[in-house]
This record gives C-alpha cells, sequence and structure tokens, in this order.
C-alpha cells in the first residue's frame, strides 16, 4: 500500500478542482444564455410568456438543487434519453443557474425608470430594440455586482453534482478520505480550495457594489 | 420514447414519505431555531462585541458562506470524529445547518442592525439601559422585523440544502426518495413526488415564518 503524502492529497484535490471550475464555467455562461431568454420571456409582452417565464423561475428556486439532479439524472434516462454525469450536472446546474440568474436581471431591469421605456416607444423602437439599445444597457451596470454574487452559489452548486456520481473536487475528496482514512485534513483542504474559489468572487461582488453605491450618489 | 408514469407503485411506500418529511421537519425546526439564536448572538459580536471577538466571528461567517454545505456536512459527519468528536448522523445533520444557517443569519441580522438609527442606542443608555439591555429590548427587535423576509429566504434556502444530509444517512425526505428508487426503480414518480413535497414545505415553512412574525411583531400589525 501506498501512503499518501499531505502533498498527494492537495495535489489531486487541486487536479479534481479543475473539473469544479469548468463545471462552473460551464453552468454559469449557459445558465446566462439560458437566463438571458427566461428573462426576455419574464419581462415580455405577452402575458402567457410572462407566466410561463415566472412558473419556470418558481420551479426551480423553489425547490431543492438535489432534487433537480436526481429527476435529470434518473429521471432522462427513463425517457429513452442516455445522459452522463457530466451531461446531467451540467444541464441542471445551467438551469438552475438561468432561473435565478433571470430573476436577478429582472430586478435590475425594473430598476430602470419607466421614462427611459416611454422615451425609446415614442421613438418607435420594437421591443427588442429597446431591449438591446436602451434597457439592457443600462442594466448592466446595476447587474453586474449581484450576477458576480450569485457565481459564488454556482461554484458551491458544483459540489452537489457529487452525488450523482460526477467526480469533481467534493467527489475526489470522498474519494481520498476513503483511500487515506484521514477525513478531517481531505475535508479541510477540500473546504479551503472551495473558499479560495469563491471567496474572491464575493469580495470583487461586494467592492463592486459599493462602488456602483459610490457612483449612484454623486448623480 | 413514451414513458407512462405509474405512481401507484408508491402506495406502500407512504408511511416511508412521511417518517422522511418528519425528519426534514425536525431537522429545519431545530436547526432553523438553533441557528437563528447562533445568527443573532453572531450578528450582536460583530456590531457591538468587544473588538477581538469581530475578526473570529467574521472568519467563521467568511468562511462559511463561500463553502458548499456538503463539505461541511462531510467535515464534521467524518472529519470530526478523527478530531475526536463523535457525533450521530441526526447531531451532525443538525449541528452543520445551525452553523450553516448561523453564518447567513449573522449577516442578514446585521444589515437589520446597521439600519437602526444610532439615536436608538443612545435613547437606550440615556435610559440607564446597559448596552446588552438596549440590544435586547430597543434594537434587536425591530432589526428583525426589518430582516424577517429575507431570514425566512434563508430558512427555506436551508431547508432545500438539508436533502444534502441523506449522503450521511440522515433519513429524511430525499435519503426516503433514494430508498424508494432503489426498491421500486420509479425514479421519476418518486423524484416528483420528493419535489413537489419540497415545494408545499417550502409554502409552508414561509407561512410559518409569516405567522411567528405577527407575533414576535405586533406592533406594526396595530400601526397598519
Amino acid at each position: 500500500m501506498t501512503a499518501f503524502s499531505t502533498w498527494d492529497i492537495v495535489s489531486n484535490l487541486l487536479l479534481a478542482a479543475r473539473w469544479t471550475v469548468l463545471l462552473s464555467l460551464a453552468a454559469f455562461v449557459g445558465g446566462g444564455v439560458v437566463g438571458l431568454c427566461v428573462l426576455y420571456a419574464r419581462i415580455a409582452r405577452r402575458a402567457w410568456l410572462r407566466r410561463a417565464a415566472a412558473l419556470y423561475i418558481e420551479l426551480f428556486q423553489g425547490t431543492p438543487l438535489l432534487m433537480q439532479l436526481f429527476l435529470i439524472f434518473f429521471g432522462l434516462p427513463l425517457l429513452g434519453l442516455d445522459v452522463s454525469s457530466w451531461a446531467a450536472a451540467a444541464v441542471s446546474l445551467t438551469l438552475w443557474t438561468s432561473a435565478f440568474l433571470a430573476e436577478i436581471w429582472r430586478g435590475c431591469v425594473e430598476s430602470i425608470p419607466k421614462g427611459q421605456w416611454e422615451a425609446s416607444s415614442s421613438l418607435a423602437m420594437t421591443f427588442p430594440e429597446q431591449l438591446r439599445h436602451v434597457i439592457l444597457p443600462q442594466s448592466l451596470r446595476i447587474a453586474v455586482p449581484p450576477t458576480v454574487g450569485f457565481s459564488v452559489q454556482v461554484v458551491k452548486g458544483t459540489a452537489l453534482t457529487s452525488i450523482i456520481g460526477f467526480v469533481e473536487l467534493s467527489k475526489a475528496a470522498t474519494i481520498i478520505t476513503n483511500a487515506t482514512f484521514e477525513p478531517f485534513t481531505v475535508y479541510g483542504f477540500a473546504a479551503l480550495i472551495y473558499f479560495a474559489l469563491c471567496w474572491p468572487l464575493s469580495k470583487s461582488s461586494q467592492i463592486l457594489e459599493r462602488k456602483l453605491n459610490v457612483a449612484h450618489h454623486h448623480h | 420514447m413514451a414513458y407512462s408514469f405509474d405512481f401507484s407503485s408508491l402506495g406502500d411506500y407512504v408511511p416511508v414519505i412521511a417518517k422522511g418529511v418528519a425528519v426534514t421537519v425536525e431537522l429545519i425546526v431545530v436547526g432553523g431555531a438553533i441557528g437563528v439564536a447562533v445568527g443573532i448572538a453572531c450578528a450582536w459580536a460583530r456590531a457591538l462585541g468587544p473588538r477581538w471577538l469581530k475578526p473570529i466571528v467574521s472568519a467563521y461567517v467568511e468562511l462559511i458562506r463561500n463553502t458548499p454545505f456538503l463539505i461541511q456536512l462531510f467535515f464534521i459527519f467524518f472529519g470530526l470524529p478523527a478530531a475526536g468528536v463523535s457525533l450521530t448522523e441526526m447531531q451532525a445533520a443538525i449541528l452543520a445547518m445551525v452553523v450553516n444557517l448561523g453564518a447567513y443569519a449573522c449577516e442578514i441580522i446585521r444589515a437589520g442592525i446597521e439600519a437602526t438609527p444610532r439615536g436608538q442606542f443612545e435613547a437606550g443608555a440615556s435610559l440607564a439601559m446597559s448596552p446588552l439591555q438596549t440590544f435586547r429590548h430597543v434594537v434587536l427587535v425591530p432589526a428583525l422585523q426589518k430582516i424577517w423576509p429575507a431570514l425566512s429566504s434563508q430558512m427555506v434556502i436551508v431547508m432545500f440544502g438539508s436533502a444534502v444530509c441523506s449522503q450521511i444517512s440522515v433519513e429524511e425526505l430525499t435519503f426516503a426518495a433514494n430508498f424508494i428508487q432503489s426498491r421500486t426503480f420509479r425514479a421519476f414518480e418518486v423524484y416528483i413526488l420528493a419535489t413537489l413535497i419540497y415545494l408545499l414545505l417550502a409554502v409552508l415553512l414561509r407561512q410559518a415564518m409569516r405567522g411567528i412574525g405577527l407575533i414576535l411583531f405586533p406592533r406594526r400589525r396595530a400601526a397598519r
């Protein structure tokens, strides 16, 4: 039997952390794109679109992420779709992220004064044009801090994918623990790696928010 | 490919689900109550406590808020026994929820305390109240009232997080769902049912928090 040094533990955890980062990026980018579509539906002129988007957001925000993972991982194969744990993880985290981002961004869009809508509408802009040229550029500024803040939730959310067998940082920690019988050290280091990933995001979200508030007061 | 749903096969497992729901409710009630108490203590320490205590509480809050609940739970359940502290599954789950909620509640409650006008503290002092009395009678209740909706949302999030406790074989709702899934292979039906129950529990928890809010802050109701 080979003995694991502390460095072996850390380096193996770091190798696995690459998958945490990759999955977080995939979920965040994918969730951003889907979230933009959901946002569009959520503020659309057609009432049924708005209602459908509200229901979508309610469903994903109102149920545990773990259940969503299970439904996709165990449920879809029953429909004849073969999903790997990576695909199930990426899809469910993307959908989950999209619902939260859409709701965050809706708040930002709604904070834009009504006059902006009216002014752009009086310039004969269509709804997509209003969004593209007037509303979204202004909302973007307000949206950055909470969006960065939410990215922390995405990174932490990826830990749950270990439960459906996707080998990222948490799963690697469990595997290494089973080999070394040093749960204290292994989970301790895993926590530190998560912290190293998340804390800069939390901190920059706070700093951005403060900056934005200062800028806001000068107007 | 067509899939025919068959919820009837779940009929035999109603007691298993009921027990799972009971354990989930126990987790959130016990973990929630103690967690909020820890949150209040930490918020006090961070806003008004002695200087040496502040960095410790800050470190705790930052560490918990920036690591996943799953890792916290595993650290407590698998890691602490290695350090000589042995806990049952249920104790570990509740401790993890308390530690987790305590950090988030601290931040939320602190925001409420910081929104309290300076004059309130001074008014308390001028009535010869000690700082702790001022905190307890003058500052805390209005602060809690301000942040009650945010705290309620956090409780719901923590309840969703409790699904993870199935991983250390706490027999809560998700554990029950996994068990039934392994017996019946009716994954879709079981997890849809469990998801709907969580949805319902979230609604009930929000209502309960609203009810507690009405009892704790009756003045506001009278003022309306």
